[in-house]
């Protein structure tokens, strides 16, 4: 009977070892990143130098963030949650799993990042804003001859038939930020007949909210709905990509940053989050080639961003289209009315 | 004599229970800062003084339990007896301790019935710890010690104890996490049971929609999930034959190559082969350019959907079909190919009526694999997929999407998980009860058949231009990781290898300070541990099921399929609400990243075993028992050397898989343990594609590496044939 022995030995022993959970020691902060990966680095490394705090890092998209926020409420790993676009943020207000925090630092940040804290009930804030609006191959265009589109009612041209890309809002926030933005704009039915029109000019509803930037950057499509700074990305990349924003106005979505309901650091959380509200800590985002609009009023815009002054921004009402209920109602028309029609 | 053992395990598990601190450290068991406290202190307290001291009533029974299989172990008893009462005690045991871990949570009782039966709960427990884990082992063992002595196994205690302790892991590490989030699918946001949620989110139209057929509009899920994932598996089966065929059968010169490049696609990392797809075949790519440029015809995009989908695909797949299908190739015995060609049989006649058949267990695997990495696949629809939605990717944006919606994604996955007992079951039927061994005890087999001239010539003309559209696509990717801007700007650099990978000389000497070697050097080390784990666990499995007849062997078997069929996101999360609260709470260490690899590749590795052993003559067995040959020597000296080349395949699937699997690590890794491939991913997001593949292409060379090490450490299988008249054969 000896193997027995040996072989069960041998899964007592790894579970032995492996048993150990990694030391917490005083002085760190687990922040879980939603922002690009250089900026996740240059914020961590900044904060560790002026705070000797030591910072955990994790970086990933803000839907996988939400949904592992979701997963641990029982048993909250997570401190700070930095970055990534409002909606996911608003819906963790929502479903209870952030802390409400009111930072010393709230009466230095721009009117829309502020209306973010409160519309969330002291949940959540703005970090920083990106516009709605087109990305387009200037090759490609060119290429077809046809003007770049300036406006909504451009996109509805019938040179663009099979050349614009937006993604499915089933999956991407991007896309709902566009619906939502249509309706705002135009009205609901006026909206979707609008979108059904569209339709006849998509050539593919993507997965993922970035991929039709991508997209028009390796010349797959002609023209994307996107946000704006991301076109700003890929041209610095060195791909002929312009962006432009809608004449008849346009939509915007929060970057926003909160505290994990249950953080087991509380204290270096609010540390980091009110740091993270400083010029100081904002400035990072340009220096890792981002190019949103920084919600620190005194905050440097970098010169490639795309200047919020030169476009014309709707009112967003995030406290309404933010909510879940709204926007499940709006994504189900659309899946039944737009969505569900056949392909051209 | 026969209560030694278990007296032993008896005494371990009480040593557990006294000598070790019973719940999870903060900081590990390294700093021994325990050990003044094993008695006093409530967090290093070990078991027994948890109970008698601080309170915890609810391990009393556990101990009884141990305290019992110790009498029992002592007592003068017969084997059956003695068998009987041990087996009871421990598995008593076992149930109370499940009961206690489950129901004291972090925060007292954990249901809200607890509550109103015993009261509120001031006390309450965190992860289980080293004393624990050692006492639920021994309670384990003398289980498998107490059903052998019942004659159980045939009475073999290894039998026994490999049966218990494959079992136990599998509930814990597949069966439970997955039934876990699975359960989700009938309850509502707040955790209420609302099965007719379920019975809602299943008979969507979005799922079982057909109107791509009349209508227009798009199909369901569905459909789109089980045409392709068809496709695919007949596609990766016939290629992936037709290469092993050229590879055993053939005087074909270049099958070195020919191996490198089937092993290719299946250590590339994930998006790469897709990316490299578009950049030929896509609207701006090579091949539209130039016909755009010769022919004036205009560009499209037919990339983008089930074509692009499948394309890449195949690529991915044909490899796992290949290393499923050689072994079962090499190992169809000539002797019953020469008794049909004396029989006047033609080369064709014997290769249609005799080989093909023989080759069935492996066939069906290799099409069961194909059609199961499919469906489970997520790098590639969401590549290339366009508007084309399969489950995997509509579970991922159920989870990570917009909708957050974990019920829907559980709903889906349900779909995805029927899918897959279909094809298990399918798999089973064709195979059916019939016998396929062909290796024997019997010595000379005689000279493999050549191919017939027109096998050989189909498989030559599907193998041989699929090989070299292979090198064409891997020549590309090669030159991506050395150009400026892969797709836009050829300018040659180094720029991207020296980001990733820079070790600078310094005065204290090296510095590795390339971006990459962090993540790098943790994918390694934690591949380099999943990998024996995989392949020896798969491959016990894989005996367990084929060698030993047990009740439940089916439930059993299609457990480890659980968690290869489910979507990695699906894992991911699943690992997350399973493992991130007492009693097992291992999240955020390494050791959940390793055990997700294990368990979800294990899979792959119990198939080609399975399919490898039904091909081994029992009298092998029998042959070796009648020498007084035990279980274990049997599995060791004849078996295990028999099976060489499952072997191979599953220890480099076993790595390769934990090198490239993304998805489901995602939500495990930390900020102290980052993997290549999470690291790539998010290098992609940014647009860094030069950076990514530069990686890639070091993790290529690294996985070659490693399956060379492997190959060179297993060894090859020599099966006492006479050597083939045409040279090369034994490649």
């Amino acid at each position: 009977m000896i193997p027995t022995h040996r072989w069960l030995a041998a899964v007592a022993a790894t579970a032995f070892v492996s048993s150990a959970v990694p030391a917490s020691a005083q002085g760190v902060v687990n922040v879980y990143c939603s922002v690009q990966v250089e900026w996740c680095t240059l914020a961590a490394a900044e904060f560790q130098k002026v705070s000797g705090i030591k910072v955990s890092m994790t970086q990933k998209g803000s839907g996988e963030t939400i949904a592992q926020l979701k997963a641990e409420a029982q048993n909250p790993k997570g401190d700070v949650w930095f970055g990534g676009t409002g909606d996911p943020h608003l819906q963790a207000a929502e479903e209870n799993l952030t802390e409400v925090y009111k930072s010393p630092k709230l009466a230095e940040l721009h009117p829309w990042a502020v209306k973010q804290n409160t519309d969330s009930g002291g949940k959540t804030v703005g970090i920083y804003a990106g516009a709605l609006g087109y990305g387009f191959n200037t090759e490609l265009l060119a290429k077809k001859k046809a003007a770049a589109p300036a406006c909504w009612a451009d996109l509805l041209k019938p040179e663009f038939k099979g050349e614009i890309q937006m993604a499915n809002p089933n999956s991407s926030g991007t896309a709902y930020v566009a619906i939502a933005t249509l309706v705002q704009l135009m009205g609901e039915e006026k909206a979707f007949d609008y979108l059904k029109k569209l339709h006849q000019n998509i050539n593919a509803y993507t997965r993922s909210g970035t991929a039709p930037m991508k997209a028009v950057a390796r010349g797959e499509t002609s023209v994307s709905i996107s946000f704006v700074h991301d076109g700003v990305t890929e041209a610095l990349a060195g791909f002929p990509v312009k962006t432009a924003t809608p004449c008849e106005g346009t939509g915007y979505e929060i970057g926003s940053m909160s505290i994990v309901k249950g953080a087991r650091n509380l204290a270096n959380a609010k540390k980091f989050y009110d740091w993270a509200l400083t010029p100081e800590a904002q400035k990072l985002e340009a220096q890792a080639k981002q190019f949103q609009v920084p919600s620190n009023k005194a905050t440097p815009v970098p010169p490639e961003a795309p200047k919020f002054a030169d476009m014309k921004l709707i009112d967003y009402d995030q406290a309404k289209y933010g909510k879940s209920s709204e926007r499940k109602r709006l994504i189900q028309r659309w899946d039944t009315e737009v969505g569900n029609l056949p392909k051209p | 004599m026969n209560g030694r053992a278990a007296l032993l395990w008896s005494l371990a598990g009480l040593l557990g229970a006294m000598a070790l601190p019973w719940y999870a450290l903060q900081e590990g068991l390294g700093t021994g800062a325990w050990l003044s406290g094993l008695w006093s202190s409530e967090d290093y307290a070990d078991g027994v003084a948890q109970m008698a001291v601080h309170g915890r009533w609810w391990l009393a029974p556990v101990f009884a339990a141990l305290l019992w299989c110790l009498v029992i172990a002592v007592l003068p008893l017969k084997a059956e007896r003695r068998g009987m009462l041990l087996a009871g005690g421990a598995a008593a045991g076992i149930v109370l301790f499940g009961l206690q871990a489950f129901a004291v949570g972090l925060r007292g009782w954990t249901a809200g019935w607890l509550v109103a039966l015993f009261g509120e709960m001031e006390q309450h427990q965190v992860g289980i710890g080293a004393g624990a884990t050692l006492v639920l082992t021994a309670l384990l063992s003398l289980l498998a010690i107490g059903l052998a002595l019942r004659g159980a196994f045939g009475g073999d205690g290894f039998v026994a104890g490999a049966m218990t302790a494959v079992t136990a892991s599998i509930l814990l590490f597949t069966a439970w996490p997955i039934l876990h989030i699975l359960a989700q699918a009938f309850q509502n946001g707040d955790g209420a049971w609302q099965p007719l949620l379920a019975v809602q989110r299943l008979a969507e139209a979005k799922i079982w929609s057909l109107r791509c057929l009349w209508g227009g509009g798009g199909c369901g899920v569905f459909w789109n999930t089980l045409v392709l994932a068809l496709c695919c598996g007949i596609g990766s089966t016939a290629l992936g034959l037709a290469f092993a065929l050229i590879a055993t059968r053939t005087d074909f010169r270049f099958k070195k190559t020919l191996r490198v490049l089937t092993v290719l696609p299946i250590i590339t990392p994930p998006f790469v082969i897709g990316l490299a797809l578009i950049l030929v075949f896509g609207r701006s790519g090579l091949v539209n350019q130039f016909l755009d440029w010769g022919f004036g015809v205009a560009s499209t995009r037919w990339i983008y959907g089930f074509p692009g989908v499948f394309l890449a695909q195949l690529f991915a797949f044909t490899p796992v079909a290949f290393l499923v299908l050689i072994g079962v190739v090499e190992g169809v015995s000539p002797t019953l190919e020469e008794a049909s060609q004396t029989l006047r049989a033609n080369r064709w006649d014997t290769f249609v009526t005799v080989s093909l058949p023989l080759m069935r267990p492996g066939l069906a695997n290799a099409f069961l694999v194909g059609f199961i990495e499919s469906i489970a696949d997520f790098g590639n629809p969401i590549v290339l997929g366009g508007d084309f939605g399969v489950l995997s990717t509509e579970i991922y944006f159920a989870v990570v999407g917009a909708q957050l919606d974990y019920g829907r994604a559980a709903a889906l996955a349900l779909v995805l998980l029927s899918l897959a007992l279909g094809a298990f079951f399918l798999q089973r039927l064709v195979v059916g009860t019939r016998s396929y061994a062909t290796i024997s005890g019997k010595g000379d087999s005689g000279l493999p058949t050549p191919l017939p001239k027109a096998a050989r010539r189909a498989a030559q003309w599907v193998a041989l231009p699929w090989a070299g559209f292979t090198m064409i696509l891997y020549g590309f990717v090669f030159v991506g990781g050395f150009v400026k801007i892969w797709g836009r700007d050829y300018t040659p650099t180094l720029g991207h290898y020296a980001k990733a990978f820079a070790i600078e000389r310094t005065p204290e000497g090296l510095i590795w300070s390339g971006a990459a070697w962090n993540s790098f050097w943790t994918t390694v080390e934690l591949a380099a541990i999943a990998a024996p784990i995989t392949a020896g666990l798969g491959l016990l499995a894989a005996w367990l099921m084929v060698r030993q007849r047990f009740a439940g062997r089916g439930a059993l078997e299609f457990a480890t399929m659980l968690s290869f069929a489910v979507p990695g996101t699906v894992i991911g999360v699943a690992y997350v609400f399973a493992f991130n609260v007492p009693p097992l709470e291992i999240t955020g260490t390494a050791m959940i990243i390793v055990l997700c690899f294990v368990f979800r590749n294990m899979t792959v590795g119990l198939r080609a075993g399975m399919a490898a052993m039904s091909q081994i003559d029992r009298s092998l067995d029998e042959a070796s028992a009648t020498l007084r040959g035990r279980a274990p020597q049997t599995l060791f000296y004849v078996v295990m050397p028999l099976l060489r080349p499952a072997i191979v395949g599953a220890l480099v699937y076993g790595f390769v898989r934990a090198v490239t699997t993304v998805s489901a690590v995602v939500f495990l890794v930390t900020a102290e343990y980052d993997l290549a491939t999470t690291y790539i991913i998010l290098r992609v997001i940014n647009g860094d594609y030069g950076l990514a593949i530069a990686y890639s292409c070091a993790l290529i060379v690294l996985m070659l590496a490693a399956i060379v090490l492997i190959q060179l450490l297993v060894g090859s299988r020599r099966l006492g044939r006479r050597a083939p008249l045409i040279q090369g054969v034994r490649a």
